[in-house]
């Protein structure tokens, strides 16, 4: 009886059957504890992304009308002209590369290669922090030129067809003819100083068309938790960035200093940051999606 | 895993990876910014709402998921893990797909509830033509 099992054991560990593959003595997801173990980490904060992506979503959906992705994300340094959505590609080819570098850094420690895994790495983590400096960029824009935070949103949509009119209801006229607006058209409140707060301009509208046909109304602010969502979600996904960077320059300290070199796993210690650095990617493949292309 | 792969073939993945998703992000943009009127002003199907847009969200998810996709699979080598652990990692997030349905409905609802209240608040009470108010809460206010 004692015989059978031992050889049925060991028969078990020679030919690796799945059968038995968790009756121990042998790793059955074939990756080591850390490895394994920031899959799982990446799966919980996928979760936590997932959660505020679907909060903006379930927003999104219970409000008549949103800003327009492609009229609020405009801004490109250096250039005064309205250039929808190309600075935002940008920051995702910053983001693209920084991955495929990061790839190139495993590689190489795959390899045992000392100086190969410094360089790529460094390269990274130069994507990284263009990627930072892009969004410390795009919401300075926001904060200050066109007055987002997290409780004023100037930038909505008309809700029906109308002319644009002042306070006592005279029409506003360009070029002889009234300022029309039309609906599902995108509008941006500018905003002034006035006693140290931000004051939004005010703007006329007497509807032709809708449920307030001959009605004028004020324009008021955009869906208000806009701002909120959009600075909460890119930020924490900016604060990822952020602490992978550190990571990233931490681990390529070490690497410098031949500490796993000297372990002979072939670099482990970057191919568990470079999942981590690859989620950040994939994170931003859906920020970028949920805001700035739906 | 990609120890059975030669170096030069790994260096092509690479570079076949990084071709591949600039191209997506590049079509993507430049079909968002087709399909919201920036190429040809009266061509704005993307943000219309209605069958074109729904079809054109459709579009821009399925590229992302592709992206998704080869990420996870290629530069994180999860094609290269056992079963057991794969499954582990992306089972789990197909609940995701029904937190999806049940928060966009219950979005929806609040849209409707919200529109449903400002309608009831605008609507004029027309006085007396049903007799005499029955609430006696009403009693005071309602005059005819």
């Amino acid at each position: 009886m004692a015989e059978t099992s031992v050889s049925h054991a060991n028969e078990t560990h020679e030919h690796d059957s799945d059968d038995h593959i968790w009756d121990g003595g042998q790793p059955p997801m074939k990756v080591s504890y850390g490895k394994l173990m920031m899959w799982y980490f990446l799966v919980s904060d996928a979760f936590t992304f997932a959660g505020f992506l679907i909060a903006y979503g379930t927003i999104r959906f219970s409000m008549p009308s949103w800003p327009e992705p492609d009229f609020v994300f405009a801004s490109f340094p250096f250039v005064q002209a309205h250039l929808p959505l190309v600075f935002v590609t940008f920051m995702t080819f910053v983001l693209i590369f920084s991955s495929v570098t990061m790839v190139r850094a495993v590689q190489e420690g795959h390899r045992e290669n000392k100086r190969g895994v410094v360089f790529w790495m460094f390269l990274t983590v130069l994507g990284g922090a263009t990627f930072l400096g892009c969004q410390a960029y795009e919401w300075t824009m926001l904060i200050k030129y066109e007055n987002v935070s997290v409780t004023r949103n100037p930038f909505g949509r008309y809700v029906a067809d109308g002319i644009m009119v002042d306070e006592s209801g005279k029409e506003i006229m360009e070029n002889g003819a009234p300022t029309e607006v039309k609906k599902n058209e995108s509008y941006l409140l500018h905003g002034h100083e006035h006693n140290g707060a931000v004051e939004l301009q005010k703007k006329y509208v007497r509807y032709s068309t809708g449920a307030y046909a001959g009605q004028t109304h004020e324009i008021g602010q955009g869906p208000k938790a806009f701002g909120a969502l959009f600075f909460f979600i890119t930020g924490f996904h900016g604060f990822h960035v952020l602490s992978g960077v550190i990571f990233l320059l931490l681990i390529m300290v070490n690497a410098m200093s031949g500490l796993y070199a000297s372990r002979k796993n072939g670099y482990e210690m970057v191919e568990k940051i470079g999942l981590y650095w690859h989620f950040v990617d994939l994170v931003w493949v859906f920020v970028f999606l949920v805001f700035y292309l739906l | 895993m990609s120890a059975h792969h030669s170096y030069e073939d790994q260096k092509k993945l690479v570079f076949y990876g990084l071709k591949l998703l600039g191209i997506i992000t590049i079509v993507e943009v430049a079909f968002a910014l087709f399909a919201k009127g920036h190429i040809v002003p009266s061509i704005t199907f993307g943000k219309d709402g209605g069958f074109g847009q729904a079809l054109y969200m459709l579009a821009m998810i399925g590229a992302s998921a592709y992206k998704a996709y080869f990420i996870i699979f290629f530069f994180m080598h999860m094609a290269g893990e056992v079963r057991g652990l794969v499954l582990s990692v992306l089972l789990p997030t197909t609940l995701l797909i029904w937190a999806i349905i049940a928060f966009f409905h219950e979005g929806s609802r609040w849209g409707a509830a919200r529109e449903h209240i400002k309608e009831k608040n605008e609507q004029v009470v027309q006085p007396g033509t049903s007799g005499k108010p029955t609430g006696f809460l009403l009693s005071g206010t309602m005059k005819g």
